[in-house]
């Protein structure tokens, strides 16, 4: 038979290192059978319920810190509970030597040199930490979860505006200039560098980097919902831009848990623009092609790795910088959309599905997505992904291999849209096709830009140079009718990207990369006294704060004192 | 409404005051709003029925030496029957150490700020002992405080006065942090700086060579003989921080032995007061913490004006008052930069490489960062008369910051 007492603390807060440590000081003492310490949280309550530590205990909520111990006897149990404050000052009286500043105002005073705040407060007190540390100018690693999305938001674009990172919230892992920050493993430093919207995919790739003998120049986390639409994918761009301008990344490293389709587009089109080979795995996105311009997708973290690492040049001081592909010959589109008017049905499909990733909105009469679902095929809009083989296209007329009459005039119709830019056919040759599509498609190609000299076009002529119609013939009359003409859907959505793909500007003002990651490197941390102790055993210069509560978590007062920091 | 402006500039009148000592007068003829039949006491407002043993005992020693009573009794009855008016010495520009009793004809240093024109005022220090601000009114007590005012105080006076410029309580201060005092609890080069200032003074004044050694050696053997100017030398420099139109800086703290008050810059005169701490501390032999007075004085107004607890760096000499190490002297002082707004421009600390004191106290910060002001202090014991009986470290109630944190809101409709 045992015996549980408890006593409740409001309002008393200890990181979570300090509440085990008196935890197992509990368990240590004569006719303790089981002890719980925790700050009492729906969640943590359930946790000692299930061993059987919640049995009368007092009401408490989430700002009281809960004291349970199981006994054999009840004078032993209320014994255990009177050690409590020896206990939790035993460790303080050790710490006491140097100074641990209470307020990020007074750690950064103490340490100048800090470019990064570490946080890992509890998560309604983590924003106006982070929005703290922003606006005395520092990045911020931020590992504390359950912040609101507003919150990510503002917090993001209010770090943009000032040329500063948010890593985070949620975001358990990073190196910075070598420097593991939160759960990093120790790698090595190296030439690539990574933008990971996911802690362990960031962790998994990195080590394995490690392990195939290359290194890391920075691993920038930017936390689980960075690639969501309402937050854009802010810290992955400013990251992107980070890893373009340093100068110790040759290759770069972009993974993610499936982004959301509007960001996707922007973000590869961003990094397409890094001029250094980019590696990208999104888990669980169908990878549009294997390459697409500078970037190649990877279908797994491992390949991830090993792909970043085969990029890399053989000799280690000959620059991996790459161009940047550009169509010549061609003015820029003026129109800004893409009209594919495809005879091939799985061409089109293909076509779709390597647009996704490039294009948005995109619409087409053969989606992957509902979304991408063309309300009327008889109008085109915005980008558009036609598949003239259709049914509704082929009731009562040849196919549009065989008949190019319904191609033609839809050309006409898509010519004389001016947001048109780029119009993009497969010419497909072979026994049983139209016996020469060039002869009617090429005139009404020259005619077109004879009309509209910025409107470009784009064959794909897929055959073989032993088929009827004449490979090198149709593709010659193609070229001369003023078209780009290429042999593969992924080269042609290669051009498509080139030519029409968002260019994002880079983020303004920059990531300063001398504030990146200093040397020696220094930060301040809040929350987990491990991150500090991490810092410290990697060489960094750090200080922690011994950070409370404002206001004893006084809601009431709390509000207040917003109101009153003018 | 720009709260940190205001802050700033409330500090920067505190920091520009420049307190010099003018002279020595009965509190009758220079304190504001005196009269024969009010007695000044230290901390906030206060009613007898509520008066801890110490200030008591200081009241009533006041009024057999003001000969208002002949003893004890008959001047308990007098009070009980109303004939007496108390007010805090705050309010009349006056501070005064533990009890602080002050009556009208007790002679008072004048301190002016000839920065902003403002003066305050406080009593002369007795030394150690049975003494009146402990609440000790015995014969010798009160034949003391006879000699003080009557032999001692014209000849001090005289020398004062007689000095061209006064004595820039500022300037000494600065020069003492540097020897070691913190400018509360440790007094010792102050005094000695005060002292020195004062022997040619009184050498010129007294035309009697045995009365000017008796004054010199009184003051000299008191290590606490400066603190009551350098406590108006710190009210006249508060008080210039007054009612700065929302500002949020404390411009004064003090305490009765009962309760413990607070004002802010930017709420006018409105205390706001909670019951007081016992302070922990270092006990005199055959004393313990049992017999301690609740927190007394008004000498609370060095830590408003940023030295004594919130100076502790500067005065390692004295860290056994708080039960430790150099280490933590420092430690204490750099916890005080957490809750003030600046750091002071004439008031700095060798060993924190020169960094100047933390200075102007921020109620925000301290409801936010849940530290409160650290305040050195002597400690009384509860009973009257029998004096100090201990030094060490008290805070103020959290809840008198809280209170005022919320009625600022309330009277600038935040």
């Amino acid at each position: 038979m045992t015996v549980v007492r408890s006593e409740v603390r409001s309002g008393a807060y200890y990181d979570s290192a300090v509440l085990m440590r008196l935890q197992r000081a509990l368990l240590e003492l004569p006719g303790v059978a089981d002890a719980g310490v925790v700050m009492a949280t729906p969640a943590n309550c359930e946790l000692l319920d299930q061993s059987d530590l919640l049995a009368g205990t007092p009401r408490a909520g989430p700002n009281d810190l809960l004291l349970v111990v199981r006994a054999e006897t009840e004078a032993a149990a209320l014994a255990a509970l009177g050690q409590v404050d020896a206990l939790l000052a035993r460790r303080r009286s050790v710490a006491a030597e140097a100074f641990r500043p209470k307020s990020l105002e007074t750690a950064v005073r103490q340490l100048p040199e800090a470019a990064w705040v570490l946080v890992s407060v509890p998560g309604r007190f983590a924003a106006s930490v982070a929005r703290q540390a922003l606006d005395l100018d520092r990045h911020v690693f931020l590992y504390s979860d359950n912040v609101p999305l507003e919150d990510e938001v503002a917090l993001k674009q209010a770090a943009r505006d000032k040329g500063l990172l948010v890593m985070g919230p949620d975001c358990g892992t990073a190196i910075v200039g070598g420097v593991g920050l939160g759960f990093a493993n120790r790698v090595r430093r190296g030439p690539i560098g990574l933008v990971g919207a996911s802690g362990t995919g960031l962790q998994a790739v990195t080590s394995r980097i490690h392990a195939l003998g290359s290194g890391v120049s920075h691993a920038l986390g930017t936390g689980g919902r960075d690639l969501k639409a309402e937050v854009g994918a802010i810290t992955a761009h400013q990251a992107l831009d980070v890893l373009a301008r340093d100068p110790g990344t040759r290759v770069v490293v972009l993974i993610s848990k499936p982004p959301a389709p509007e960001v996707v587009t922007r973000l590869l089109a961003a990094a397409q623009t890094v001029g250094k080979p980019v590696v990208v795995d999104f888990l669980g996105y169908p990878p549009p092609a294997r390459r697409l311009g500078a970037i190649r997708f990877a279908s797994t973290l491992a390949e991830a790795a090993e792909l970043a690492v085969g990029l890399l040049p053989a000799d280690a001081g000959a620059s991996a910088t790459i161009e940047i592909p550009q169509a010549s010959g061609f003015q820029s589109p003026s129109g800004r959309y893409l009209r594919a008017l495809f005879s091939g049905g799985t061409l089109a499909y293909e076509a779709v599905l390597g647009l996704q990733a490039i294009l948005a909105p995109l619409y087409s009469n053969v989606p992957i997505t509902d979304a991408q679902r063309l309300p009327d095929p008889l109008r085109s809009q915005a980008h558009t992904v036609l598949d003239l083989g259709e049914d509704i296209f082929t009731v009562g007329r040849l196919h549009p291999m065989l008949d190019n009459d319904l191609r033609l005039r839809r050309l006409g119709q898509e010519a004389g849209d001016p947001q048109v830019g780029l119009i993009w056919l497969d010419v497909v040759l072979g026994e049983g096709a139209h016996p020469d599509p060039a002869a009617e498609l090429a005139p009404a190609i020259s005619a077109a830009r004879q009309h509209r000299r910025d409107l470009e076009f784009l064959a794909l002529v897929v055959g073989t140079d032993a088929d009827p119609q004449g490979l090198d013939s149709q593709v010659e009359r193609f070229a001369q009718a003023g078209a780009m003409v290429c042999r593969t859907t992924a080269e042609a959505v290669e051009i498509v990207s080139r030519r029409l793909g968002q260019r994002p500007a880079p983020p303004q003002p920059p990531v300063a990369l001398d504030r990146l990651a200093p040397e020696p490197f220094a930060a301040i941390n809040l929350g987990l006294e491990s991150f500090y102790a991490s810092l410290v055993s990697q060489g960094a210069s750090a200080v922690h704060v011994d950070w409370r509560p404002p206001a004893g978590g006084n809601e009431r007062l709390m509000a207040l004192l917003a109101r009153l920091k003018s | 409404m720009d709260i940190a402006a205001a802050n700033q500039t409330a500090v920067e009148k505190m920091m520009s005051a420049r307190p010099i000592l003018k002279g020595l007068a009965p509190a009758r003829d220079v304190v504001p709003g005196m009269r024969p039949n009010l007695l000044l006491h230290a901390g906030p407002p206060i009613e007898w029925a509520r008066m801890s043993g110490p200030l008591r005992g200081a009241v009533i020693g006041a009024l057999i030496y003001e000969g208002l009573a002949p003893d004890e009794p008959a001047a308990v009855a007098m009070v009980e029957r109303g004939e007496v008016d108390f007010a805090p010495c705050h309010e009349h520009a006056t501070v005064g150490p533990m009890a602080g009793v002050t009556s009208a004809s007790m002679l008072v240093y004048i301190v002016e700020n000839i920065t902003h024109g403002n003066r305050a005022y406080s009593n002369l220090n007795e030394g150690y002992g049975k003494v009146l601000r402990y609440g000790a009114f015995s014969a010798d007590v009160l034949n003391r405080l006879r000699w003080m005012n009557t032999v001692m105080g014209p000849v001090l006076a005289e020398a004062i006065t007689s000095s061209p410029d006064g004595l820039d309580v500022r300037a000494l201060l600065s020069e003492a942090l540097h020897m070691g005092d913190e400018g509360h609890n440790r007094n010792k080069a102050g005094s000695l700086l005060f002292l020195k200032w004062l022997a040619p003074l009184v050498a010129r004044a007294s035309g009697d060579s045995a009365v000017a050694a008796e004054v010199l050696k009184f003051l000299g053997d008191n290590a606490l003989s400066v603190l009551n100017p350098v406590m108006a030398g710190c009210k006249a420099m508060a008080d210039a921080a007054h009612n700065v139109e929302g500002s949020t800086v404390v411009s004064v703290m003090a305490r009765n032995g009962t309760d413990f008050g607070l004002r802010v810059s930017g709420l006018g005169d409105r205390w706001f007061a909670a019951p007081c701490e016992t302070p922990q501390g270092l006990w005199f032999p055959g004393f313990t913490a049992a017999d301690a007075n609740p927190d007394i004085g008004d000498s609370t107004i060095t830590e408003t004006a940023g030295i004594g607890g919130f100076a502790m760096a500067a005065a390692p000499a004295i860290v056994t008052f708080v039960g430790s190490t150099p280490k933590h002297a420092v430690n204490a002082t750099l916890e005080m930069y957490e809750i003030t707004v600046a750091e002071h421009k004439h008031f700095t600390i060798p060993a924190l490489d020169f960094r100047g004191t933390p200075v102007g106290i921020d109620i925000r910060k301290v409801v936010e960062t849940g530290i409160t002001p650290r305040v050195n202090t002597g400690i009384a014991h509860k009973q009257a008369g029998v004096g100090q009986i201990g030094a060490g470290l008290v805070r103020p109630p959290m809840a008198i910051f809280e209170e005022a944190l919320v009625a600022f809101a309330g009277q600038y409709g935040l």
